[in-house]
Formats: C-alpha cells, structure tokens, sequence
C-alpha cells in the first residue's frame, strides 16, 4: 500500500466536492417541506409520498429502468466482442474502418445520432416506443463500453491465454476462465457506463421514442419547463439513489472474488 | 550437482542408433518475423526420453523455437513432427506439449493450487486425483504452504516455481522449458535441477529446455544445442561440447577458454604443430575438425581451457613446446579453485585454474611471481573457424 500522502487527501476532497456538491444540494433540497424550490421550509418528506401517487412520472421511471437495463446488458456484449475484435482480429481487412467506424459515435453529437436512428426507423416503419429507445441507447453506448473494454484488453498479457490454450483449454474455455474474469472490471464498467449514459439521456430518447415510452429525463424536462418542483428533486435523489446502489454493489463483488477459492 | 549417470542413462544415446525414430523433428524450419528471420532453415531432432537443451545468447531464437512446437506459431517454412505425425494446423490445445514460459504466466486470479490444477481439470481428471497430484507438486516445488496464495503475493523464484508444477502437472509427453530455474538461488537451482532430471527420468518424459546458463545445460542435458542468431551451430552431449567446440565461438561461449590464434608449421603422424602470433611452439595430437586436410600455413586457432594447464615456478624439464612463460597479473580464490590470470611477455593474458588441494592460506603462488604454463599435446583443440 502507497501512503496516503496530504495532496492525495486535498486532491480527493476537491475532486469530491467538484463532483457531488450539486448532488448533495439536490438531495438537500427533496426533504424540504416548503412547495418554494429555493427556500427552505423544514424537513419533509412529503414530496416522496407525493410522488408515490404520481402514476406518470413512476411510468416514466419504470421505462428508464428498462431501458437501461437491458440496453446496457446488450451494449456490454456487443461492446466486448467489438473491442476484442479490434484488439485481437490482427490485421483483418478493414480495421481501420471498422475501428473508425465504432468509435466516431464517442464524438458524433447527440443529435445528429438521433436525428439518423429517427430517419432509419421511419425508413423501415419500425413502431416507435420502448423498442426504439432501447435500440438507440444500445447503439450509442455500446461503443464507450468498446472503448473501456479495449484499454483494458490492450494491456492484457496474451501469454496468460496462451498458458491456458497449451494446458489443453478449449479457446471458449479459455475466454470464459481466464480472459474474461480479468477484465471483468473493465467489462463491469464498461456496463455501469452504460447504463448511466441510458439513464441520463434525454436527445437521443426524445428522438426516437414514441407513445407510451417517456423515459424520465424527458419527463423531468418536460415538467421543469414548467417551473422545477421539489418532486422533482425527489425523483432524482432516488435517481441518484439508486446508481449508488449500483456502483456500490459492482465495486463489492469486484472485491468479493479475490479470497481464495477452495478447488 | 553431476548428473546421476546409472547404468540405463550410460546406455542412451538413440541419436548414434540409426533405427531409432525421432520423437520431435523440426524439418528445415523457418521463422520470419516481418523480414527479420529469427529461425533460419533449421533441423532438428529430439528423441523420446532426450533432455535436450538450447543454448545460446539472448535473442538467438530458442523462445521461438519452443512456442512454434507449443503451437503459438507457425512455421513461416518447413515443418515440424511430434511422433512421426506432423503437426501443422494442430491447435495448441491439442497438441500433448506442455511449456513453461519465461514469463511464467500464471493466472493472477487464481491462487497456487487452481493454477497448478487448470491443466488436470481440462484433461477431466477426478477432483481426489488432481488433489492428490497438486499436493505432489506443491510438494515437488517445495510450496507446501503457499496453496492458497495468489501469484501477486509470490516472490519471483516461487512464481516460477508454480509455473514449472504447473506445466509438470499434466506429465505431457513433451515439457518445453523456457528458462525453468533462472530465478531461483543456486542451491535451489541445483536440488530443482537435480530433481527434474529424477522426474524426467523416472516418467520416461522429453524435456526441452531453454537456458543461457550454460552450467546448468552441461549438468541436465543428453544433448546440447548450441544457437547463435536463429541457427544450431553444434549439437553434442555435454562434454563433447565442452572437449571438442567445433568452433571459437562455441567454445567461448560454454566454459573458460583460452584461445591463440596461430599457423600450421608442419603435420605429423595424426597430430600437427603450430606457431602462435604470440610466439610459442603448440604440438596438438590430433587434427583439426572440420577440414578435409589441413595445409602447413594454415591460420588456426588453439584452444585450452584453464584447467587444463599446469602452473609451475620452474621450467619443466626438456619441455620446449606447450609451455609458456609469464607473471601472475591477478590472482581469484573461489574455494574450490584458484584462478590465475598470467600476463604473457607478449601481452596476452592467460586464464589457468588451480584446484586448492591443501588448505595452505599462504598461496604458494603470488602477484608478480614469474612461472610457466605447460600442458599436454591432447589438453587443447585446433579449431579451424
Ligand atoms: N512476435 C515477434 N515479432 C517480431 N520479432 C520477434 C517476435 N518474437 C521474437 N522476435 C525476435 O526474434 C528473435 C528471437 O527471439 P526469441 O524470443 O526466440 O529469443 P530467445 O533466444 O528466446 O532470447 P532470450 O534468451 O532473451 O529469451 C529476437 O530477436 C526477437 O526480437
Ligand atoms: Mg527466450
């Protein structure tokens, strides 16, 4: 262990304090029990109980959650194969291209994404709702998943596969014992990346949706146009909430593999 | 530590018995890497039961050799056979050799014994039998107490000791070595090396092992094979090696040498004197290798080891060739040993190596001394390249 030394402490602070403070003001601010955002009245938690009756944003709430999850869950695969693809395809034709290919959404503006997968979608008449957001979301965030897994796969030494090939593991077997539980952490991340990026998106959703699928940053815009209510800063504390809950429980089971397994 | 040399293993010498097949044959192989060739056109064979070793200078291309047997390469030419049966396209997973990297390679996320037992599992052994066989590996590698640990709470000599079990685990028909003991502290080294060549014995495996550290191929090895830049340039047993390089660079690179270049005066009933540039008379009693019939005139070159000469303070008797005259320059206590560097009148320095019989502390011999080297006519080689 490398000591703890002050500038870490004050780097941690600031980049702590940079990063949540905003967050910790939200929060703050959904147990207040004044109807007035900006002043506060008390402690309340009222606003939650409220929203436990507001059928349109727990709607919009469970769509998001949907949508997250599984286009996260499918990004991650198509992430991973693509970065191992680019990674260990050697010199396939059109690498260049392809790798070109899969990262330029990383820079391409949301709203020019959007804007195509709409037209694509009216093009081929594909209904839009759930379906069409989830496809959308798969397909933007399946490349930052690419681009996190590929890091990872780029500093992975191939003599550990090479080891498990010539003890006489299948290729398979080898990928599954071997390949993917050390990056897993990337692979992890790459999924949590992801599902923060279809949690929090609001262009490329509103694109493509349809009826029936309001994701909830559309619905939380949609409402704070019409002036921000302490509701809404109570559905994004569980928001907020609820990723925690996520993180916490990735970076736990990260750590839970490293006892030794009895074989 | 010498090699165990029991009446079976004085007996095994399947490469001077024409019958016997080869057990690995690398067939006129060559390797390019983009156009560096870092194995050019090379055969060579390894008979069942062997311990052969590859010797030689880093980069001459034995790691290469190793992984296009292992599978992780493919020839660029040529072609290699395992039993008789070639092996090209054969994946490495189902090819029956297994290697030990130099880089070690063991799988950092999972503790000794899963390492050591990954192999017995995809080979679908029963959970009691790999158990059994971990336990004798630990116990092989002297690792015991470290089942549990991960490779990253290793130091680097245990690590490579779990990849050696690891690759010994599965008893492969053929083991490749790739630097097996470098890490390890020299009593270590030599128990591990005096107990892989019990095992490979006692199992009857073909063990191929890479190294640079030429003692440790002379004591384990049936062969040696010495590269130099993508080339074997002498296959022997250890002491034909040692006794008879077939070159200067062979010679220098295993073993103390001393080496005077020089012309061929005359021949003579099998054995030829020369004169050295540094002004001596050498009778050798045999002839050089490797030509067809040396020419008086000749430039060759003599070579003597530094055991093999004798350090006197007094000329010996009606000696007039194979002795030289000199003054102790430095002077090396080994124990054993003593080693002797003689500055010649002519500049050259000499290495000669005396064994420390008595335990006399007051050397006999001192800096500045002036005293005489001499040797016998079949001490040294002639070496024509
Ligand atoms: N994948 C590769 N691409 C390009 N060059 C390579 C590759 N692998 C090996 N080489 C080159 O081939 C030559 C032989 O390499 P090799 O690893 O066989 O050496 P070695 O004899 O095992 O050396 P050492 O004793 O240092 O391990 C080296 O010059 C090396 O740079
Ligand atoms: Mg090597």
């Amino acid at each position: 262990m490398r000591r703890f030394t002050s500038f870490n402490l004050v780097a941690l602070v600031f980049g702590l304090a940079f990063l949540y403070l905003p967050i910790l003001i939200l929060i703050i601010y959904s147990f207040n029990a004044s109807r007035i955002v900006t002043v506060w009245g008390g402690f309340s938690t009222r606003w939650y109980v409220e929203l436990m009756h507001n059928e349109s944003i727990l709607d919009a709430a469970w769509v998001t959650l949907r949508v997250g999850l599984l286009s996260a869950s499918v990004a991650t695969v198509l992430g991973t194969l693509a970065a191992l693809a680019l990674v260990r395809g050697g010199r396939f034709w059109g690498r260049t291209l392809f790798s070109g290919m899969v990262f330029a959404p990383l820079v391409m503006p949301e709203v020019i994404t959007g804007l195509s997968l709409l037209l694509l979608f009216v093009a081929i008449n594909f209904d839009r709702g759930f379906w069409t957001v989830t496809i959308a979301h798969i397909t933007f965030s399946m490349c930052f998943v690419a681009v996190v897994v590929q890091s990872r796969l780029l500093s992975f030494d191939r003599s550990l596969e090479e080891a498990a090939l010539d003890l006489g593991a299948t290729p398979v077997k080898t990928f599954f014992a071997v390949t993917l539980p050390l990056i897993a952490p990337a692979v992890i991340a790459g999924w949590m990346l992801a599902f923060s990026l279809s949690l929090d998106d609001l262009v490329i959703a509103s694109f493509t949706t349809g009826p029936g699928a309001t994701t909830l940053p559309m619905k939380i815009y949609s409402q704070v146009r019409r002036g921000v209510t302490p509701e809404i800063n109570a559905v994004c504390t569980i928001l907020v909430a609820l990723v925690t809950l996520g993180v916490l429980t990735a970076s736990i089971l990260g750590k839970a593999r490293s006892p030794a397994r009895t074989p | 530590m010498a090699k165990m040399l029991g009446p079976v293993r004085r007996a095994f010498q399947p490469w001077n018995d024409p019958s016997q097949p080869p057990f690995i044959e690398f067939r006129n192989v060559t390797k390019r890497f983009g156009d560096f060739t870092a194995v050019d056109n090379q055969s060579i064979t390894v008979y069942e039961r062997e311990f052969y070793a590859l010797l030689g200078p880093s980069g001459c291309g034995k790691t290469t050799l190793l992984r296009m047997l292992a599978g992780f390469e493919e020839p660029s030419e040529g072609e290699i056979f395992l039993d008789g049966r070639p092996l090209t396209g054969v994946p490495p997973h189902k090819r029956p050799v297994n290697m030990m990297f130099q880089s070690y390679a063991l799988f950092p996320h999972m503790n000794v014994a899963d390492n050591i037992a990954f192999g017995l599992k995809q080979e679908g052994m029963a959970k009691a039998d790999i158990a059994v066989r971990v336990e004798e590996m630990l116990r092989l590698v002297k690792l015991q107490d470290f089942a549990r640990r991960k490779p990253a709470q290793l130091s680097g000599g245990q690590q490579q000791r779990v990849a050696l079990a690891r690759a010994l685990a599965k008893r492969p028909k053929v083991l490749l070595l790739d630097e097996p003991l470098g890490a390890l502290d020299k009593k270590l080294r030599e128990e591990t090396q005096f107990e892989l060549t019990d095992l490979q014995e006692s199992l009857g495996l073909t063990f191929l092992i890479v190294t640079h550290d030429q003692e440790e191929a002379m004591t384990m090895a049936d062969r040696i094979a010495v590269m130099d830049h993508g080339r074997v340039i002498q296959v022997a047993t250890p002491a034909v090696i040692y006794e008879a390089p077939a070159s200067r660079y062979i010679a220098d690179f295993v073993g103390d040498v001393n080496i005077f270049e020089g012309r061929i005066a005359h021949l003579e009933n099998g054995g030829l004197t020369m004169t050295t540039a540094a002004g001596f008379t050498v009778e050798v009693a045999e002839m050089p290798q490797g030509v067809a019939r040396p020419q008086a005139g000749e430039t060759i070159w003599f070579a003597i080891r530094p055991e093999k000469m004798v350090i006197s303070h007094e000329r010996p008797p009606n000696a007039t060739t194979n002795v030289i005259e000199g003054e102790v320059w430095d002077i090396g206590y080994l124990g054993d040993v003593s080693i002797y560097n003689i500055k010649l009148d002519s500049g050259d320095v000499v290495r000669a190596t005396r064994l420390n019989a008595s335990r006399e502390v007051e050397r006999p011999l001192t800096w500045e001394d002036r005293v005489f080297l001499s040797w016998r006519p079949d001490a040294g080689t002639v070496l024509v390249r």
